[in-house]
C-alpha cells in the first residue's frame, strides 16, 4: 500500500499518511469550503489501511485552525482509527495545542469525551 | 462625489476597518480572510485574539457563502440575481466585530431565529453539549456545512450573537448576524 501525502495550502493542511511506518500526520490548517471534497480520499486510504493495519499506529494532530465543516470529517478520520484500534491494532493519537490555545486544546476535549480511543493532549514545544 | 466623504466619517465613526457589498464567491472569501488575518498580524494584535477573530472570521463568511445557495435565483420576488451578501469587519477598544448580512426565505426565519435564541440562552457548558450532539449527530446538511457554525461562533465570541430580519417584500428579509471577539484577553 502506497503513501498518501498532500502538501499544505493556506486552506488545507499537510497529511502524511505513512503506511510502512505506521505515522500518520495532520498539520496546518483545515478551512476549506468544501471539507467534503479534501476529505474523501483520506477516508477511502483508511479504510483500505483498515484491513491491514500495524500492530502500532501513531497519528499526530497538529493542528493551527479548522472549520466546523472540517471538525465533522476529522471526527470521521478519529471514527475509523477508532475502529482500527478497537480490533486490536493500538492506535495512539496525540492532540498537539499552542499553550496559550484554549480552544484548540478544548477541541481535543471534545473528541476525547466522544471517542473510545487513546487521544493524548500535549502543548506543543514553541519553535 | 459629494457622498465619497460621508462614507469615510461614517466607516471612521462606527470602527468599520473592512466592508464588502457584492456577490459572495469562494475566492472572495478566501481573499477577505487572507487580507484581514495579514492585518491582524501587521498591527501586533494578541496571539490569542487574533486566532479567535480569525476563527469567527471563517464561520461567519463561509456561512453566508454557504447559505446563499439556498436562494432560488429564478424566483421573481428574489430581490438578489447573483449571491451578494454584506461582509463587515470592525474594531473597537474593546472588541472586534463581524457582521454579515443576507437575504433569506421569510419560511426559514422561524427555525433559525429559535436556533439563535436558543443559542444566546445557552452557558458556556451547554455550548459545549450542543456542539458535541451535533458534532455526531446528522451528519452532513444539503450543502455540505456541518450546522454546527453558528454555536462554534458563540462559543468562540464568548458574547451574544446580534441578529435582526428586516422584511424585504413577500417572501424575503434581509438578515443579518453580529458576532463579538473581545479584545482583552482572558488571563
Amino acid at each position: 500500500m502506497e503513501a498518501l501525502r498532500i502538501e499544505s495550502t493556506h486552506k488545507t493542511p499537510r497529511v502524511i499518511l505513512d503506511p510502512e511506518n505506521g505515522i500518520f500526520e495532520f498539520s496546518g490548517r483545515s478551512i476549506p469550503e468544501d471539507s467534503v471534497g479534501f476529505y474523501t480520499p483520506i477516508f477511502e486510504w483508511l479504510d483500505k489501511y483498515a484491513q491491514q493495519p500495524l500492530p502500532l499506529t501513531h497519528v499526530r494532530f497538529d493542528l493551527e485552525y479548522f472549520n466546523t465543516s472540517s471538525s465533522k470529517n476529522i471526527l470521521e478520520i478519529l471514527k475509523r482509527l477508532e475502529a482500527i484500534h478497537a480490533a486490536g491494532h493500538e492506535v495512539r493519537v496525540t492532540w498537539y495545542y499552542d499553550e496559550d490555545d484554549e480552544d484548540m486544546e478544548e477541541t481535543g476535549q471534545d473528541y476525547q469525551a466522544l471517542l473510545n480511543l487513546p487521544i493524548e493532549l500535549s502543548v506543543k514545544v514553541q519553535s | 462625489m459629494s457622498m465619497t466623504y460621508s462614507y469615510y466619517k461614517n466607516m471612521q465613526l462606527n470602527n468599520i476597518i473592512f466592508v464588502y457589498q457584492g456577490e459572495v464567491t469562494a475566492d472572495l472569501v478566501s481573499s477577505i480572510l487572507q487580507m484581514i488575518e495579514n492585518k491582524l498580524e501587521g498591527e501586533g494584535e494578541d496571539r490569542k485574539v487574533k486566532k479567535r477573530v480569525f476563527n469567527v472570521m471563517v464561520e461567519c463568511l463561509q456561512n453566508v457563502y454557504h447559505h446563499l445557495d439556498a436562494l432560488p435565483p429564478t424566483d421573481p420576488n428574489n430581490p438578489v440575481k447573483d449571491k451578494t451578501a454584506l461582509l463587515m469587519i470592525g474594531r473597537e477598544e474593546k472588541d472586534y466585530y463581524i457582521i454579515t448580512g443576507n437575504h433569506i426565505l421569510n419560511d426559514r426565519i422561524p427555525e433559525l431565529k429559535a436556533r439563535l435564541d436558543r443559542i444566546n440562552r445557552a452557558t458556556k457548558e451547554e455550548l459545549k453539549q450542543l456542539y458535541q450532539e451535533v458534532l455526531t449527530g446528522s451528519g452532513f446538511s444539503e450543502k455540505g456545512t456541518a450546522g454546527l457554525g453558528i454555536i462554534d461562533i458563540a462559543r468562540k465570541s464568548g458574547q451574544k450573537l446580534g441578529y435582526d430580519f428586516h422584511p424585504v417584500n413577500d417572501r424575503y428579509s434581509f438578515f443579518s448576524l453580529e458576532a463579538r471577539v473581545s479584545r482583552i484577553p482572558e488571563k
